[in-house]
């Protein structure tokens, strides 16, 4: 048994599926079922977030292996079984999934007026997908859960997003459902050289070397949509400015992250020689992300594109830590995925926050917030801070460990990823000045309202983890410090090996 | 002589001839009773086969086994959901006569003679009992010039793959000098027995079992007939024959012509291949919901054509729990279109599901349900049905089938997507005319099997791959 004592991280995975039992047994008139549905869905992601803390209490930070194992017998005589469990690398994921859900919840409370049963139904089991994804330890069990994310996604972007949702729904669906059916058969592939999905054999399994370039291509196909990398980032945008709030938030602190994790999860570990072959073309994509949608989010008007697309420029700096593969670099990536989580998901709560008000997203339309708003000039201030790397904030840590790793793969890698920095500051502070600053000239901004009381709330949590994650950044690393070295000790004594096998054979 | 062996199809003809004669001698309209009444002989018959004897009877000619028996329950399973169907809808259409079950009760016979036949003119017999009653099927409003027309092309076309079928055989029978499988395949165990007239007879034998499961190039009846022909019997066709047609496939090339792997297996890769593609880009630009559904199947019958063309237990294996799937799936969705009528007229626009999600949840989740599994996305059994026919694809190193399979799986996925998308995010249209019980029962039970399905596949699966050994021992 683990470390819970109780299968804890099924229960994590399955308990938001009980909430949506209870959300569809729920019966009366539309303003009923509506409340009911505000609030049963609320609590159901609290107790999780509640029950997910013990994770954050009773995980061993000192073990880089898995904890909180659970196997189950699925498919037994196929070796393919039902595994949950969960290591540094992905244990911080499933708290910022369970973090994030209820948060959501909450932001959409008076946002969402149309089939809000049907809504909370949809984020419920899009938290089941997203934390049985992190959580699963089998292959099968993992593309199980990476693909189920897609239905909840589509419908909420379908559904109750803007006016061009079809579109961006559509396109999201087929662009990652694209990348991932090849993820399948190199998934298959890897279950008939093994002859396991078990990830925990799969991670210490040698692949043959010629088969590992295909494999990682294959992955590479379903990680770099859903990261997603350039030049295949062109999705996010259209999702991110048709979704809901809440829809945004997730997409930009979870899904996002789902890419970047599966590297990390397959590609670095298992396929060590393709990834070194391949780094300095993954290098490349992503300086050419962290340049170029840098100043395409300079160019945007709206403001939703310009979060999504520094979502694609600071993502960029995630893969390039990951494939530098060294304990700073990937340490780096993970804080880097753990801040943007918290800080893009906040800065597109605060977008939210005005286009609830004014029902527009247009920059241009804003100005002089300040005066009026001061509870969300701040709130704004501090995470547009935290988004261009501001010492003490969440966003410094993550970029300063990634240069710092990049500086020891290659000079210009780390010179060219840094210009991200100085493009996000230019980019956030322009941002900032048009929206906050200023003198209002419109009449509807003169009587805005600051926060409310429900939305301090939202954004309490959010204030709190981006500082502490700035401040004391070692009480998150902590968590991942002995997995990442394991992983990158790892995959220096599988290149090593390879080598060596490779001078035999050339003797 | 071991009778026993074929008791189950025995006592569904005997049960057949009760129900006409039950039928004709009420005056009052029997279609309700006597589509009840065939439900209770498929189930009885379902009883015989499981509890039933294996073995080889008949001279030969007539082999019940492990494969016979999964095939068999799949036939008596997707007949039963195509006759509780048609209850409603034939009383709605002025259709509800009671030859009607008794029609597909036939053609479920037929189709368990096709699953047993170890004999190609058990083969044959089997494979026109049931052309022979789905042609009449397929006309049964004949008020209807769709209908008609759809009846007669059908026939038309299908006597032509009858006799494709038929000279195939005889030139098999010619150059290996029998009929029965088993000793075809003792003869053709000798590579120097194998004459190129010999392979042009598969080549014919093929041709005409890829007409009755729909592959291309053998499927320019689909979307006519599938259009044409009464609701219900589409929903039968696209569900029975084709499980009945692929088993008979399977034991045909697994069997008598075991050793000419290398003959037939680039012929069954590249209608595979052909009929995946032409599955899911004919089928994009589809308004009718019923045509849709026959592209669908085309590009269904394509996937599961790759278990075959990997050619070993694993891939049989793939095809069966495929098919397995595949008749839930199907049932379900037909299910649902058949529950389109809107003021007594029913409709068949993709177009009419706008805004279903308003106007009928439960009908909306389930056709969404359908869709998603159709198009392969986990956690539904669709997905699980693909998993196992690439797996045999990626074991037997078939990589141009299997990626070709993944990315036709993506173009499938736009149609399907776009189904959900008329019901989910368009205005809504005018509702629906209440659902019949028959209609929802038939929904719910496949999207509830569809869904869940997941949790636990290992008995299927263990099934499965029991009967696909049979065939590779």
């Amino acid at each position: 048994m683990n470390a819970a004592g109780f299968p804890l991280l099924s229960l994590v995975t399955w308990l938001p599926i009980a909430g949506v039992l209870f959300l569809m047994s729920v019966r009366g008139d539309e303003e009923t079922v509506a409340s009911n549905a505000r609030w049963g869905a609320l609590w159901t992601s609290l107790v999780v977030f509640a029950l997910s803390l013990v994770l954050w209490v009773k995980f061993n930070q000192a073990d880089g292996g898995f904890q909180f194992v659970e196997n189950a017998a699925w498919l037994p005589q196929w070796g393919i079984s039902y595994k949950l469990g969960v290591d540094g690398i992905s244990v911080l994921f499933v708290l910022l999934s369970t973090a994030l859900t209820p948060i959501c919840i909450l932001a959409s409370w008076d946002a969402i007026q149309t089939r809000v049963r049907e809504y909370m139904i949809a984020f419920l089991i899009l938290e089941t997908m997203m934390v049985g994804m992190f959580a699963a330890l089998d292959a099968i069990v993992f593309y199980m859960f990476f693909e189920g994310v897609l239905i909840p996604m589509y419908l909420i972007i379908g559904v109750w997003g803007g006016p061009r949702r079809v579109y961006a729904a559509i396109k999201f669906f087929l662009y990652t459902l694209a990348g991932s059916v090849l993820m399948l058969l190199a998934l298959l592939a890897i279950w008939y050289q093994a002859g396991t999905t078990d990830l925990v054999t799969l991670l210490h399994t040698n692949i043959p070397v010629t088969m590992q370039s295909w494999l990682f291509i294959a992955f590479f196909a379903s990680f770099a949509v859903k990261v997603p990398m350039w030049p295949v980032h062109t999705w996010l945008p259209d999702a991110h400015v048709e979704a809901p709030t809440a829809g945004s938030v997730i997409l930009a602190g979870v899904l996002l992250k789902m890419g970047a994790y599966g590297f990390l999860r397959f590609s670095v570990p298992m396929l060590p020689v393709a990834t070194a072959n391949f780094a300095p073309f993954i290098y490349t994509l992503s300086v050419v992300a962290v340049i170029y949608t840098s100043l395409v989010a300079f160019a945007q008007t709206d403001m939703k594109k310009l979060i999504a697309y520094s979502s694609v420029a600071h993502m960029g700096v995630v893969t390039i830590g990951i494939f530098t593969v060294n304990a700073q670099g990937i340490s780096g990536a993970l804080f880097q995925m753990l801040s943007h989580g918290v800080v893009s998901a906040a800065l597109f709560l605060c977008v939210g926050v005005v286009y609830d008000r004014i029902h527009s997203r247009e920059i241009a339309r804003y100005g002089g917030l300040a005066s009026r708003m001061p509870k969300y000039a701040f709130a704004f201030m501090l995470f547009s801070m935290a988004s261009c790397g501001l010492p003490g904030t969440a966003g410094f840590v993550g970029e300063f460990l990634v240069l710092v790793g990049a500086f020891k793969v290659n000079f210009w890698l780390a010179g060219l990823g840094s210009l991200g920095m100085i493009l996000g500051a230019a980019y956030m502070l322009y941002l900032y000045r048009r929206v906050i600053f200023g003198v209002i000239t419109r009449d509807d901004l003169k009587s805005i309202l600051d926060l409310s009381a429900r939305e301090v709330m939202v954004f309490a949590p959010l204030v709190i983890l981006t500082m502490w994650m700035g401040v004391y950044p070692s009480s998150f690393t902590g968590f991942f410090d002995a997995a990442v070295n394991a992983l990158v000790d790892h995959h220096h004594a599988a290149i090593a090996s390879t080598s060596k096998l490779a001078g035999v054979f050339a003797r | 002589m071991n009778w026993i062996l074929a008791l189950p199809e025995l006592v569904l003809a005997c049960c057949g001839m009760a129900i006409l004669v039950i039928g004709v001698l009420n005056k009052r309209d029997m279609f309700q009773a006597c589509s009840m009444l065939t439900v209770g002989a498929f189930l009885l018959t379902a009883v015989l086969v499981i509890a039933g004897p294996t073995g080889v009877g008949y001279s030969g000619m007539y082999t019940a086994d492990a494969f016979s028996l999964f095939v068999k329950l799949m036939i008596l399973a997707a007949a039963g959901l195509g006759v509780i169907v048609a209850l409603d809808y034939n009383e709605h259409a002025n259709m509800q006569r009671f030859e009607f079950p008794v029609l597909v009760l036939y053609a479920a016979t037929g189709m368990m003679l096709m699953a047993s036949s170890s004999n190609m003119m058990t083969m044959y017999v089997g494979v026109e009992l049931m052309s022979l009653s789905i042609y009449v099927l397929a006309a049964f409003a004949r008020d209807e010039l769709r209908s008609a027309e759809a009846g007669l092309k059908y026939f038309v076309l299908g006597a032509l793959a009858s006799g494709l079928m038929l000279y195939g055989i005889s030139l098999v029978y010619g150059f290996s000098g029998s009929m029965g499988f088993e000793q075809m395949a003792k003869v053709l165990a000798d590579p120097a027995k194998v004459s190129p007239g010999l392979v042009v007879g598969l080549v014919f034998i093929v041709a005409g079992l890829a007409f009755k499961i729909s592959a291309v190039p053998f499927h320019m009846w689909t979307p006519d007939v599938y259009e044409g022909a009464p609701t219900p019997v589409t929903a039968f066709m696209g569900t029975a024959p084709k499980v009945a047609a692929m088993a008979l496939l399977i034991r045909v090339m697994a069997t008598p012509f075991g050793h000419l792997l290398a003959q037939w297996q680039q012929l069954i890769v590249l209608v595979a291949i052909a009929s995946m593609v032409l599955g899911s880009f004919a089928a994009i630009a589809q308004k009718n919901i019923k045509r849709l559904m026959a592209y669908s199947s085309i590009g269904h019958m394509g996937y599961a054509l790759i278990g075959l063309a990997a050619g070993n237990a694993v891939g049989v294996r793939g095809v069966l729990f495929y098919l397995f799937t595949y008749i839930f799936m199907n049932a379900g969705t037909f299910a649902c279109i058949i529950a389109m009528r809107r003021k007594g007229r029913y409709v068949e626009g993709i177009a009419d599901l706008a805004g279903l999600s308003r106007t009928d949840p439960a009908l909306a989740m389930w056709l969404a349900v359908f869709m998603f599994s159709m198009a392969g996305i986990p956690p539904f059994s669709g997905f699980l049905g693909k998993y196992f026919i690439f797996t045999a694809a990626v074991q037997q190193g078939l990589w141009t089938l299997a990626v070709i399979g993944v990315l036709t799986s993506v173009v499938g996925a736009y149609y399907y997507i776009r189904i959900i998308k008329v019901m989910y995010f368009d205005a809504p249209a005018e509702a629906f005319d209440a659902r019949p019980g028959s209609l929802s029962f038939v929904a719910a039970a496949s999207g509830l099997f569809t869904t869940l399905f997941f949790f636990y596949p290992a008995p299927v699966v263990a099934a499965a791959e029991a009967a696909a050994k049979v065939l590779f021992r």
